[in-house]
């Protein structure tokens, strides 16, 4: 039960953008009604404890995109953000070796140097160009992008300002951003290293959540935006939040608490309620009608255009853009409760190698032929797993001694050619459990719980259509200008006093918070003008 | 020749590192994961594991200990009862610190008394009672600081009634077989106790408490880790934010009590008639104002930061471990008003914070100063807030 009628404004969805986008507003001083229809908030980045004790991280996993403004204006700090560094990188190989990186440079260097003495070298290269890059593109990721189909004298401005900035490059690094934005990873990776084991490690960020193998062009930009995270300043670092990304989530959902914002879960809502082409509010599942003058959809581009509002009222341009937009998910998790931390062969009793990521994708091969099984429509037979034991990291996911084990994997796409995942969930489940048992024996034997979250979990459980993790394909043709929808990509939509503020909208998706946060301030913007 | 502590056997094969300094003439680990702020975030998030034995430990004893206590600590030792522990300080007769450290006390003629550089020739030079005896007994003891938010549930899973010990109390304990004394203070503004246990029985200990630490996240930690906590809790290191006026050169170089934030050991002056070394000229200091600086904490603008750093080209770096020289801070007309005597930044606050020494005008908490720095070998200037320490202050250390 909300406590008013009527309210400055509603944010539909409680995920972390709704969470954010509402905190902002109601740091602006609006009332402001955050909906979540499930029992609680935070979308994809939920922790839930499915058996006593255990504590798994269902969808989203990992913390470094959050844009580190939102920190600071948030107040996080002051109500419990935790980001636990990751100490340590472990990819496992076929043969037995690995690849064990730290955070200290000069011990990264000799373990890439067993691999390839080259590599060692070209490691510095490499991780310099792209924070060269990434320094570059990072104003572009935390501001508002232009409109450049409008007729917005501010908008001319704005993109002179980033002809201008890009101008000012060096030329070599803004051919690398357009080599990694419109490439491939294995293009990219290729003219620095010769190692499998690294080169499979690295092009593992770009094929992440998407339908892309790292020969695909379009990888370079998925590689390229993991890379742009940052944790304590440095670029692609990550971290485990305290209490997984759900324990995030709730640190966002009591800063928007204290900003005055109203949360509600449990409470779905049927559509936005409009009138002669303006917003007036939102009638809830249960027909109760909720006022406000300004809505924001935190929802995917599809159910904020198609679902919430009646694409009647809308350009018949937009509706066919969003028609177009491809989400097309690829992703699943398989989350275990274990028994033990499992054992890699040749580092005998050693567990320390499991506090980071632990990358199955011992080469570039690897990740292609996985990435095979997908294009025809089928999951991988040998899948990438990207693994987090995180109660290595944080001991109050799991009961002493016991763990928790978080397995991304890839490829595993929505749409199964002759089959359904209801049907194939247990298969499924079985051919990553093989696979990891294949890398680390005795692995089955300490499984004592396993979740399988297929793509259609995904989206019958957090909404996100066709189960896309970032709401909508990092593709160049979706992003920036035209993520959403062309001249639909400053969170605003054709109907007034509607917004949109969830992953499909810029900078994307990953938790960082960008699309909430810009979102409030054209909100904020919008209603100022107004006056 | 350096020497080694007692818990050394069991802590040199976990050190990966290979990183040692000189701590008191004792070796002790810099830090001993590879990773820079794991370590860090094992006290903050589970519960760390640190070496304190190099701390100077000198019993004080007799009949007249408590007198002598009263008479050179510049804290109330009376308010100090059996089973409670007080951290204190000691200063000259021009009111100016000479050192600080935790008194624990036992009975009415039995104490403890810790402190970071040798004090025993000065004790007992100050001794003008009969009946005080002033032994070092440093070697005798190994300590060892359990902190962090697991710390309570581990050592009462040892011994139940470390589960009640309350915030500066201590009580006689047993881990595994081996005899221990436990206190609830440490040097991280965190939940976390420290055990005092004889130099022969400290590897069994460890080992008995090791073998309750399995699954819990536990990490033994080194200096490194430890001075970042501290500066998040506000407590002050001699050698880095404050000098014993026992070998200064000059006024610069002594702090006052009241200069380092220790107004509220004095509250019971008006009232009381205890005299100690310094008291005339610290309560000549508190009728004068005559305080030359205010130690406070501060937060630095995370938004000007990245903008000199960005605007010089540079990624704004936020991984400064504590940095050991001084920072000077400037009011918006350019005059200087104070320095940073300990600079870091937090990864829990997610900001560059300080411990600093400001002019009193300038000590009330939300007053902005200007800190200088260098970014391509310029002076630039960033803002930052003056805040009352701890910076970082759960409540768990004290519930």
């Amino acid at each position: 039960m909300t406590s008013h009628r009527s309210y400055d404004a509603i944010v539909i969805g409680g995920g972390h953008n709704g969470l954010v986008n509402g905190a902002y507003l109601a740091k602006s001083g609006l009332r402001t009604l955050i909906i979540e229809r499930r029992p609680i908030v935070g979308g994809a980045a939920i922790t839930e404890e499915l058996i006593p004790g255990f504590h798994f991280t269902t969808f989203s996993y990992a913390l470094s995109l959050l844009r580190p403004d939102i920190i600071h204006e948030l107040e996080l700090t002051n109500h419990g953000f935790m980001p636990i560094q990751m100490p340590s990188m472990f990819a496992p190989m076929e043969d037995g070796d690995y690849l064990l990186m730290g955070t200290d440079r000069n011990t990264n260097l000799k373990e890439i140097a067993r691999h390839s003495k080259h590599d060692a070298d070209a490691m510095d290269q490499y991780e310099y160009d792209m924070a060269q890059v990434c320094q570059a593109l990072k104003p572009l990721v935390d501001a508002a992008p232009p409109n450049i189909f409008g007729n917005d004298p501010e908008d001319a401005l704005q993109l002179a300002d980033l002809a201008r900035r890009l101008k000012s490059l060096p030329s070599r690094v803004l051919q690398n951003c357009i080599r990694l934005l419109t490439g491939s990873s294995a293009d990219f990776l290729d003219d620095y290293f010769e190692s499998d084991i690294l080169k499979g490690w690295l092009a593992s960020s770009s094929i992440i959540g998407s339908k892309v193998g790292p020969r695909s062009q379009g990888s370079g930009l998925v590689l390229l935006f993991h890379n742009l995270g940052e944790h304590d300043g440095h670029f692609g670092s990550w971290a485990f939040h305290k209490g997984g990304n759900g324990g995030f989530t709730q640190v966002l959902a009591r800063a928007a608490q204290a900003f005055g914002a109203e949360i509600v879960v449990d409470t779905p809502v049927s559509h936005v309620i409009t009138s002669n082409g303006r917003v007036t509010g939102v009638a809830l599942g249960d027909g109760t009608e909720l006022k406000a003058k300004v809505v924001v959809s935190s929802l995917d581009p599809r159910r904020t255009f198609t679902q919430l509002v009646d694409p009647a009222e809308l350009p018949s341009e937009l509706n066919d853009s969003i028609r177009r937009f491809r989400f097309q998910g690829t992703s699943a998790k398989v989350n275990f409760a274990l028994d033990d931390a499992p054992r890699y062969p040749t580092l005998g009793d050693r567990t320390d190698q499991y506090r980071g990521f632990t990358n199955i994708g011992p080469s570039m091969d690897y990740l292609e032929r996985a990435y095979d099984d997908a294009k025809y429509g089928w999951y991988s037979k040998r899948p990438y797993i990207d693994a987090c034991i995180q109660s290595l990291v944080d001991p109050d996911m799991a009961p002493p001694g016991k763990h928790v084990m978080s397995c991304f994997i890839q490829y595993a796409p929505y749409h199964l050619k002759g089959s359904d995942w209801d049907t194939e969930r247990q298969a499924f489940g079985d051919t990553v459990q093989a696979t990891l048992e294949s890398f680390f024996p005795g692995f089955s034997d300490l499984v004592l719980h396993r979740e399988v979250v297929t793509p259609l979990d995904i989206e019958r459980v957090v909404g996100l259509s066709e189960g896309n993790i970032f709401a909508g394909e990092f593709l160049a043709p979706q992003m920036y200008f035209f993520r959403p929808a062309p001249g639909w990509n400053q969170y605003r939509t054709p109907i007034d006093g509607y917004y949109q503020c969830g992953s499909g909208t810029h900078p994307g998706g990953c938790v960082s918070g960008g699309p909430g946060k810009l979102a409030s301030q054209q909100i904020i913007r919008d209603l100022a003008r107004k006056g | 020749m350096v020497m080694t502590t007692p818990f050394h056997e069991r802590l040199a094969p976990l050190n990966e590192t290979h990183l040692w300094s000189h701590w008191s003439g004792y070796l002790s680990a810099v830090k001993y994961q590879m990773a820079d702020k794991f370590e860090y975030f094992a006290i903050r998030n589970a519960a760390g594991l640190i070496d304190t034995s190099p701390l100077y430990k000198y019993r004080i004893s007799g009949r007249d200990a408590a007198k002598f206590l009263g008479a050179v600590l510049a804290r109330d030792i009376g308010a100090c009862r059996d089973g409670q522990a007080q951290y204190t300080l000691w200063c000259d007769e021009r009111g100016y610190v000479v050192e600080d450290g935790v008194v624990i006390r036992f009975a009415a003629d039995d104490f403890i008394l810790t402190s970071a550089e040798p004090n025993l020739a000065y004790f007992q030079k100050l001794v003008g009672y009969d009946q005080v005896e002033i032994t070092d007994v440093s070697a005798d003891y190994g300590s060892l600081a359990v902190q962090g938010p697991r710390s309570r549930d581990i050592l009462a899973g040892l011994d139940p009634q470390i589960a009640t010990l309350g915030f500066f109390h201590h009580t006689p304990a047993k881990i595994g077989n081996v005899p221990v004394h436990v206190s609830r203070t440490g040097y991280t503004g965190d939940l976390g106790y420290e055990i005092w246990v004889g130099a022969d029985g400290a590897v069994e200990m460890w080992d008995a408490l090791s073998e309750a630490c399995v699954g819990q996240g536990v990490l033994p930690v080194g200096q490194s880790a430890l001075l970042m906590t501290r500066i998040e809790a506000g407590l002050v290191l001699i050698g880095v934010d404050f000098h014993s006026s026992r070998f200064a050169f000059n006024d610069y170089e002594c702090s006052t009590p009241l200069e380092l934030g220790f107004a509220w050991m004095f509250r019971d002056l008006a009232s009381s008639t205890r005299r100690f070394i310094g008291r005339a000229a610290i309560e000549r200091e508190i009728a004068d104002k005559s305080s030359r600086w205010k130690m406070v904490g501060l937060m630095v603008d995370w938004r000007e930061w990245d903008r000199h750093f960005g605007e010089a080209g540079l990624i704004p770096p936020k991984d400064e471990t504590p940095v050991v020289y001084e920072m000077m801070l400037y009011d918006d007309d350019g005059a200087r008003v104070g320095y940073t005597t300990s600079f870091m930044y937090s990864p829990m606050l997610q900001r560059h914070i300080a411990m600093a020494r400001v002019q009193p005008q300038l000590a009330a908490a939300g007053s902005k100063v200007n800190l200088e720095l260098t970014i391509n070998h310029r002076y630039h200037t960033v803002a930052a807030e003056v805040r009352r320490p701890p910076l970082f202050n759960p409540a768990r250390k004290t519930a």
